[in-house]
């Protein structure tokens, strides 16, 4: 008999699962590989096998152009990794395709969430409450300042000065996979049927949305538009880089808008020069972390990154058993 | 107090000038009266509530959110107001309609004590959203940090009722908040507040940096920059007062000048310690680190007046028994300076002596003696120029001599406030007690937090977080590698640190990725070249 949970260890590139000899979210090329999501942070190329949601196997064929090794799994479908070890995906609705990960061994039940949220997202799957030992959660967003507003009030704010300078354009920055297509997707619920523009950086993403079934409705290149007069009263959506890159020259009278939770504070907001913050996040706040933690209950929770020390101290504070895991790689800066 | 609270935050997030301008101008044109007043003396940093510091509300927040927590996020926020406004608890039931205006705010802040603030501050939280307690926490703490200067919201005032911002300057030192009188003047077209026989504080002329300018001397006057503090002596109804170069009132600190001007008008100078460290016995000034020994002080005991005598050094005359010079050139001040000394006590003022060079590379030549004379530099000013406020291309110059460089190793990183929170940005770095190949150790020798571009920034920011070998609190330890070209003006002995010496205006001047850290200099180096 060995000790309990020693098949599973934390590395500084990631999770190691040693019967099965395969990696969840590795930093760097590995031969079999867990992926959660589609993020740079987490997915990359060069993997031998990737095991993941069809989505997200799509997303990564797309942005690290992986075609080896892909193996599909559903949310729900179990897939057995060898060594007596199986892995089954849930839902995490962190982004399309997102999953938390459940991994079986000897009757001892360990997820790894990736990143997630707790708040209904129209573009991908609600995060699905399962019961385990081990709960491997981020913690991006892992101080009690972080309370992300309802997002019908973000929104209601961007349409509200959409409305106002009618004259200009606003110009809103957003992480190219997930939170773009989520604003637009909310946008559109809000009643927002005109052109959304786009920098080039965001069009293959949303298309690849539309394919899997997400409706984005009429989004148009920048680079197309007939002239700068075409975007006067309207939206234009970018990656974060290009807030204050030259790029956004090309706009008539922008004012600098920025989607994420780390617009909560202001001097984020100030350092990107960003004039109309949207709190609009795809991570969990403070307390749906804590929510989470207390619904799931597990024995043991391990916190992977973002602002682990906050969170370890309200584990203690509530009497649960938590350990921070030391590991590299991972950027939490483009929520 | 929504409206007030809505500026802040708009103004938070602007960046353009102008913009800051409209904003701050519409809301001064639409707010009652007495609520703008005391809006812009929020702005401008005139309000003072003494029962409330930033240890109040830190207080006011550990009884309600644990303390590490509460560490956490303010080491994260990087502002006291804006984490405890994040923090605290939302009331359970919004009391509709309780909307206090912002003269009321001020009203119950001014009437607070350190005993009644932490019963009646949470009263008044209560009642408000995240951006009123953000409001309300700057107003009461003070220091807006919104990037609004005092003469930003002044030229908004300016703006918005269409008077000079020159006259408001002249007006505002006298007058105190909400400043019925400028409203009354400026929005209300009454006569303006007369205030000839008020010992207020003009503001000053500054200078520019040098740089690569060259300058004909025909056209430009060369003095000495001495190392002290920047003073205006104003004398007027019979009574004087000494004032910082922020305007602030410092006649309490030196008494001395009270009854030591025997005309009324209005003079600049730098105020020094009798001494010979800067420019030798014909030089007569100890150096800053003596004076500094007089500074910040509310009383002075007659063994410091004794110990520490003071004096002023003349620079130049703004006013002089009812006539305003500021408008006449430099020289014709000068000569008015000139004609007045005789008159002064030599045992309070002398002047500054011009610098008489043959031409510019002349005058290079002495200024490079600086360095010896432990002078910081020379002053230009345009024989022509009149007395401006502020700082005006072309008309003064500032020619500091070059700073010293020390290679010194990181040793400590502490994250910025503001707009460099989150960021591991000031650093505090050491110089070896010995042979670091014989185990000598580093000693601490300075702080700095400037001198780096944002690109660097990020990059000593990641340094910093790789490299942590320990943390205390907010500060992190990182191995001993990294080396930092620091540049200072000069260096003093210093009872505070284990080194036994602090530098002066120490800033990153090259950061030596390529250095190894047992080559950076030794404390020893730096003893060496103490003045004082």
């Amino acid at each position: 008999m060995t000790a309990p949970f020693s098949w599973i260890r934390p590395a500084p590139q990631g999770i190691y699962v040693a019967p099965a000899d395969i990696w969840v979210d590795p930093s760097r090329p590995v031969p079999r590989a867990l992926v959660t999501h589609g993020h740079a942070d987490h997915a990359r190329g060069g993997h031998g096998e990737s095991i993941a949601t069809p989505a997200t196997l799509a997303i990564m064929q797309l942005r690290y152009n992986t075609r080896e090794g892909a193996r599909p799994a559903e949310y729900g479908e179990t897939v057995s990794l060898g060594g007596g070890v199986t892995a089954t995906f849930l839902p995490a609705g962190h982004v399309l395709g997102s999953a938390q990960i459940l991994l079986e061994h000897a009757g001892e039940r360990v997820i790894i969430t990736g990143d997630y949220k707790r708040v209904p997202d129209p573009t991908c799957a609600p995060f699905a409450v399962t019961p385990c030992d081990i709960f491997i959660t981020e913690a991006t967003f892992g101080l009690p300042v972080f309370t992300h507003p309802p997002i019908g009030e973000e929104i209601g704010k961007l349409l509200k000065v959409l409305q106002e300078n009618a004259d200009g354009c606003i110009l809103v920055g957003a992480y190219a996979l997930g939170k773009a297509q989520r604003v637009i997707a909310e946008l559109r619920a809000a009643g927002l049927h005109d052109t959304i523009w786009l920098h080039g950086a965001m069009e293959a993403m949303c298309r690849l949305y539309e394919e899997h079934g997400v409706a984005l409705g009429d989004l148009r290149l920048v680079s197309d538009a007939p002239s700068k007069e075409a975007l006067r009263g309207h939206i234009v959506i970018a990656p974060p880089s290009a807030l204050n890159d030259r790029w956004s020259r090309r706009l008539p009278d922008p004012i600098t808008a920025m989607a994420s939770g780390w617009m909560r504070v202001r001097a984020r907001a100030r350092q990107r020069g960003v004039e109309l913050p949207l709190v609009i996040s795809d991570h969990a706040d403070w307390n749906e972390l804590t929510a989470t933690i207390t619904q799931v209950n597990p024995q043991e929770t391990w916190i992977t990154h973002g602002r682990e020390e906050a969170l370890l101290r309200w584990c203690q504070l509530n009497q649960r058993r938590a350990r921070a895991l030391a590991l590299v790689g991972y950027e939490d800066e483009d929520d | 107090m929504e409206e007030f609270a809505a500026l802040l935050d708009a103004l938070v997030y602007t960046t353009s000038r102008n913009r800051k301008l409209a904003l701050i101008a519409d809301y001064l044109r639409a707010a009652p009266d007495p609520d703008r007043g005391w809006a812009l003396a929020g702005l401008t940093g005139g309000l003072d509530f003494p029962a409330v510091k930033s240890s109040t509300i830190r207080g006011l927040m550990m009884e309600r959110v644990d303390p590490v927590l509460w560490t956490l996020s303010r080491d994260f926020v990087g502002d006291t107001a804006e984490t405890a406004s994040l923090l605290w608890p939302e009331p359970k039931t919004q009391a509709p309609g309780q909307g206090l205006t912002l003269t009321e705010v001020v009203e119950r802040l001014s009437a607070l004590t350190r005993t009644t603030a932490p019963i009646e501050l949470p009263a008044l939280f209560d009642r408000m959203d995240a951006k009123g307690r953000y409001a309300l926490i700057k107003l009461a703490t003070g220091g807006m940090r919104v990037g609004v200067s005092a003469r930003l919201a002044k030229t908004a005032f300016a703006q918005a009722f269409g008077v000079a911002v020159e006259e408001v300057e002249e007006y505002w030192h006298a007058l105190t908040a909400p400043y019925d009188a400028l409203f009354r003047w400026a929005a209300q077209g009454e006569p303006a507040p007369d205030l000839a026989n008020v010992p207020r504080f003009r503001p000053f002329m500054l200078a520019h940096p040098l740089e690569e300018t060259q300058v004909d001397l025909e056209d430009y006057a060369a003095e000495w920059k001495w190392d002290g503090i920047r003073v205006q002596l104003v004398r007027a109804g019979g009574e004087t007062r000494v004032y910082s170069r922020s305007g602030d009132d410092i006649s309490a600190t030196f008494p001395e000048f009270l009854d030591a001007l025997p005309v009324e008008g209005v003079l600049d100078g730098e105020l020094l310690v009798r001494g010979s460290a800067q420019g030798g016995k014909a030089g007569g000034a100890a150096s800053f680190n003596a004076l500094q020994q007089r500074l910040g002080r509310k009383t002075v005991s007659g063994k410091m007046l004794k110990e520490y005598p003071a004096f002023i050094r003349l620079y130049d005359v703004l006013l002089l028994e009812g006539t305003d010079w500021r408008e006449a050139p430099w020289k014709s001040r000068r000569a008015t300076l000139e004609g007045l000394m005789p008159r002064l006590p030599e045992s309070h003022f002398d002047l500054s002596q011009l610098v008489e060079a043959e031409d510019f590379a002349a005058l290079a030549a002495i200024r490079e003696t600086a360095r010896d004379e432990a002078i910081e530099g020379l002053m230009l000013k345009h024989r022509t120029s009149p007395y401006l406020a502020g700082r005006k291309v072309g008309l003064w110059y500032k020619w500091k001599r070059d700073p010293l460089l020390v290679d010194c190793v990181v040793m400590y990183a502490q994250r910025g406030s503001g707009k460099r929170s989150s960021f591991y940005s000031d650093y505090t770095f050491g110089c070896w007690d010995g042979d670091p190949d014989a185990g000598a150790e580093l000693l601490p020798v300075g702080k700095a937090y400037s001198g780096f571009t944002d690109a660097e920034l990020k990059k000593l920011d990641k340094f910093v977080r790789q490299n942590t070998v320990g943390r205390f609190g907010p500060v992190r330890e990182v191995k001993r590698e990294l080396v930092f070209e620091v540049a200072f003006d000069s260096v003093h002995t210093s009872k505070r640190h284990k080194s036994g010496l602090a530098m002066r205006f120490p800033r990153i001047h090259r950061i030596r990725w390529d250095k190894p850290a047992h080559e950076a200099d030794r404390v020893e180096g730096l003893r060496a070249l103490i003045k004082d």
